[in-house]
């Protein structure tokens, strides 16, 4: 159920599905054979690339199938700031995107529960976002706090800020900008948990016993983990490889630049297939470990 | 088992409810209740849904507050404290396990919170009380319904409470599982000396268990105690009604002896001794429960002792097992219900045959209140 | 009977905050929508309707976008269908290599897009594919199936497979019962599906940007225009696609609520 929150919430099917044979691959074929030419495929040709050499020509963005396994090695020790970088934004949004996610979660999953009109109208200002581009967003941050802005005129003037220094260009900026664009990939999931469960055990705390504060502890937290969890994925998976909020036109500058802006600016403009091949395999190394350890967890029936 | 158990002994409280008022927006849920359950009793609150008995558990329970009144167990005023402070736990009505935890885990959560030294060896024990004491391992949804209700028990009785709260524990529960957990429910209070305060919408579950039945209708308790004396002498439409079956007859009191009082039923006199009649004068309704009148086929001899109506004619007979019901429509009165034992004899009467309807006085009972659509003079609720 | 307390309107307070950092920069883009300004529309410059009401006389706007709705459309149709079926097979059938399934279709939700884009950029670029229009459409429904398979799983699972079954004791033949019967039932979740198919390809970048060649979308054109300043008529169009689309999650709610209200009296 990990991105249930996305459709609409239908409780889990107690019915066993009972048809079998052939049907079931007509149906499915179709669709698997699409991700299995433009899915796997690519991912595959992806780790070629990665491995590729310049051709004799030595012209720029020609290469030949090779076997440059020290491709990794160069990219890793050129690049190897970006990849902490990405990680390090990542968790950090990510931790933000979640301590400013769960209370609204649950004041919409719990508290609103029984005025559905309010828990409607707030579910839609979460996704509102959605509904507007994501770029359009990111510039609009980035003029509320644009050097000529009052934010930051208020800030230098009030000595929290020196007079040469800005907000857009510094790693705070890019992590807002992250935490902001990827706060519904969070709410959602953690929601769709929470709208779920059952007062009931809250009470049943209470009842035994604990206090408020044990009781989310005990309780509503381990019961709302799943939610976590694939909200969590939601929300680092994507901020790892996002290149538009830590780009210099956007929220970041230079010293801000993530996996994403390396594997952008090395595949379109200077054409270094390779080097770019190399770092999404590496990004996709990370990522597939993280899900594998989710799936160790929580088995593959609750992925979809 | 029996170390647990006397640990209990004596220390249930009483519980005492002071006018207690519970609105929401748009209703009162409960209007002016008061109430006192004497430590050590089975009590039940008895009333079909939403009359306000859960709502009454949920404000011992501290789940909700009273608008107004006030709570004490064992004398202290507890309204202003939040649930987990209260000396109260409840059996809920989905039971209300944990799904994450085991089944251990789920009978000593209450112990660990307060942090009463030994919370394993304590729960294990609870759960062989309730003979679950293999499956401690075991996480609650693998568990049936009935060992998820004894699983709840474990988990309120395992804290000793002052008061233990059931919320229609055994509502989920087929037929035949019910009436066995109520007898081991009431066996274990029994063993155990704790106050229970039970509440059910199932007649006979309360009359069953319970020391003192409140029927609660609307907010407020309409009658309140022993079981057999709920049933012989219902106080009002409502509780003769909810509590067993019952033949009402409404007319105007004709007579008003040193004995009995009499009303006119269209020229049909009947009579209820003057100490099981609420009302004396004006328009009155006598019931009669259906076991306790009979059916004549020859008109039987008038008596003072005896209510006498008919003749009628038989238009429904039915066989449930133990007991055969007649529906006899009786001319200008209305129809009216007979239950005879079944004792071995094929159905006595057959269908359209002309009857006599008597019972005896002494079985009579004049309600407080009159039946709500008494267009005409008499009606028979069953 | 408590006295008022803080704690008690804390966690609402918080959550009304956390709802107008969210809607902070949808205020800031209408608004500016709204901005008479010349050629970057960074400082306010006065309020004006020229920008809605002239919103194609700046130059590739509103082609970028007319294309991106085209690319919406095309892609949402065949996404659709092909997750459709997925998540018909998925919830009623059996089948061998159920989690391999899972997993391959949970995966490209939990890709980078940045991976995904240069992955089948590779892909184009060994099979000397030319970059443009069908490149954009092939990555799109890619990244959205998906999503769609989801959606619709969801509908499924809540179907009672009881009423398929009365279908068929009751003379239907398998099409018939699907088109009868377990398609009207599965429409409203594939309304969804399709809707979020469409939004999910309508704001893509990321992805579009590895394997557009020279062709423009909406979000590209922004992306391009910011170096040097987006012009209003961007905001514009923004806001617009956004009144339009919450206008018509509103409406759907506030159908279904008092649909609701009027069950439960």
């Amino acid at each position: 159920m990990a991105f249930a929150a996305f459709g609409q919430n239908a409780g889990p099917s107690t019915v066993a599905p009972t048809k079998s044979g052939r049907v079931a691959w007509i149906l499915l074929l179709p669709g698997l054979m699409y991700l299995g030419l433009f899915f796997l495929t690519p991912l595959f040709s992806l780790i070629i690339t990665s491995l590729q050499v310049p051709d004799a020509s030595g012209e720029i963005g020609r290469y030949q199938y090779g076997f440059a396994i020290e491709n990794y090695w160069l990219v890793i020790e050129s690049y190897w700031p970006h990849i902490i970088r990405s990680f390090a934004y990542a968790l950090a949004a990510t931790v933000l995107a979640l301590l400013i996610s769960y209370p609204l979660a649950y004041f919409i999953g719990v508290k609103a529960r029984r005025r559905p009109l309010l828990q409607g109208l707030m579910l839609t200002l979460v996704i509102a976002p959605f509904f507007i581009s994501f770029l359009l967003r990111t510039i609009a941050w980035k003029q509320i706090f644009s050097n000529e802005s009052w934010i930051v005129n208020s800030l230098q003037s009030s000595g929290l800020l020196a007079s040469d220094q800005y907000l857009v260009g510094t790693p705070f900026m890019v992590i807002f900008g992250l935490t902001y664009a990827f706060i519904p990939f969070m709410t959602l999931p953690i929601y769709s948990t929470l709208e779920r469960l059952d007062i009931r055990y809250l009470e049943a705390g209470a009842d035994l016993y604990a206090g408020p504060a044990t009781t989310f502890r005990k309780i509503t937290l381990p019961l709302s983990m799943p939610g976590i969890i694939s909200g969590t994925l939601l929300t680092f998976i994507p901020i790892a490889g996002d290149y538009v909020n830590a780009s210099r036109d956007f929220l970041g500058s230079t010293e801000t630049a993530m996996i994403g802006n390396v594997v952008e600016t090395n595949y379109l403009q200077i054409n270094d297939y390779p080097a770019a091949s190399a770092l999404s395999v590496l990004l996709m190394l990370a990522i597939l470990l993280l899900v594998t350890f989710y799936v160790k967890r929580s088995g593959t029936d609750d992925l979809l | 088992m029996h170390k647990l158990a006397t640990e209990f002994v004596a220390r249930g409280a009483d519980l005492e409810l002071v006018g207690i008022r519970k609105e929401y927006p748009g209703f009162t849920a409960i209007e002016n209740l008061d109430l006192h359950i004497p430590a050590g009793e089975f009590f039940a609150l008895l009333g079909p849904s939403g009359c306000g008995k859960t709502t009454t558990l949920r404000l011992v329970a501290g789940l909700d507050e009273p608008t107004s009144g006030k709570i004490l167990i064992g004398g202290k005023d507890i309204t202003a404290t939040k649930p987990h402070e209260r000396p109260v736990n409840t059996v809920f009505q989905s039971y209300a396990l944990f799904p994450h935890m085991s089944v251990l885990e789920n009978v000593a959560f209450g112990l660990k919170q307060r942090k009463i030294a030994e919370p394993m060896p304590k729960a294990q024990a609870a759960l062989d009380l309730v003979e679950l004491g293999h499956l401690a391992l075991r996480k609650p949804q693998q568990l049936s319904g009935g060992q998820q209700q004894r699983v709840a028990l474990a988990r309120a009785l395992v804290n000793r409470p002052s008061l233990l709260l059931l919320d229609e524990p055994l509502g989920a529960l087929d037929l035949k599982l019910r009436r066995q957990m109520q007898i081991e429910l009431k066996a274990i209070q029994m063993e155990v000396g704790l106050t229970f305060l039970h509440v059910t919408h199932d007649q006979e579950e309360a009359m069953d268990m319970a020391d003192t039945v409140a029927v609660m209708n609307k907010g407020r308790i309409e009658q309140m105690g022993a079981p057999e004396k709920l049933y012989d002498r219902p106080k009002t439409v409502f509780v003769s009604k909810f509590l067993g079956q019952s033949n009402l007859f409404v007319g105007e009191v004709v007579e008003s002896g040193i004995e009995s009082v009499s009303i006119n039923v269209s020229g049909n006199k009947i009579s209820v001794p003057k100490a099981r009649a609420e009302n004396q004068n004006g328009t009155i309704a006598i019931g009669v429960r259906p076991e306790k009148a009979m059916f004549h086929e020859q008109e039987p001899q008038r008596s003072s002792e005896v209510n006498l109506i008919g003749p009628g004619e038989i238009i429904d007979i039915r066989f449930t097992g133990v007991s055969n019901q007649y529906l006899i429509e009786i001319p200008a009165i209305g129809n009216v219900t007979v239950f005879a034992q079944n004792i071995g004899k094929s159905p006595v009467v057959e269908l359209g045959a002309k009857v006599w309807v008597s019972w005896k006085v002494e079985h009579s009972f004049g309600l407080a209140d009159l039946p709500a659509n008494t267009h005409t003079e008499s009606i028979s609720v069953v | 009977m408590r006295k008022f307390s803080f704690g008690k309107y804390a966690l609402a307070i918080y959550s009304l905050l956390a709802i107008i950092y969210l809607l902070i920069p949808i205020a800031y883009t209408f608004a500016f929508s709204f901005n008479d300004s010349v050629k970057s529309n960074i400082s306010w410059r006065g309020f004006t309707l020229d920008k809605w009401t002239g919103v194609c006389n700046q130059q590739g706007v509103c082609e970028a976008f007319a294309n991106s709705v085209l690319i919406g459309v095309i892609s949402t149709l065949i996404a659709t269908a092909l997750g459709t079926m997925i998540a018909i097979a998925l919830v009623r059938y059996r089948f061998r290599f159920r989690s391999a399934v899972s997993l391959l279709l949970f995966l490209p939700m939990a890709t980078p897009e940045v991976v995904l884009g240069a992955g089948l950029a590779s892909q184009f670029l060994s099979m000397g594919t030319q970059k443009g229009f069908i490149t954009i459409i092939i990555a799109h429904v890619m990244f959205c199936l998906s999503f769609v398979v989801v959606t619709v799983k969801a509908r499924v699972a809540s179907l009672d497979p009881a009423l398929e079954e009365a279908g068929r004791d009751l003379y239907g033949s398998p099409a018939q019962v699907f088109w009868k019967i377990t398609f009207p039932l599965l429409l409203p979740g594939i309304i969804s599906a399709a809707l979020l198919a469409f939004a999910l390809s309508f704001d893509d970048f990321i992805i579009t940007n590895f394997n557009a060649g020279p062709e423009t979308t909406f979000p590209k054109f922004v992306y391009t225009a910011a170096a040097r300043g987006i012009p209003a008529e961007a905001n514009v169009i923004g806001s617009a696609v956004f009144i339009l689309a919450i206008a018509i999650v509103m409406t759907v709610q506030i159908r279904t609520s008092i649909k609701q209200k009027r069950l439960s009296k």
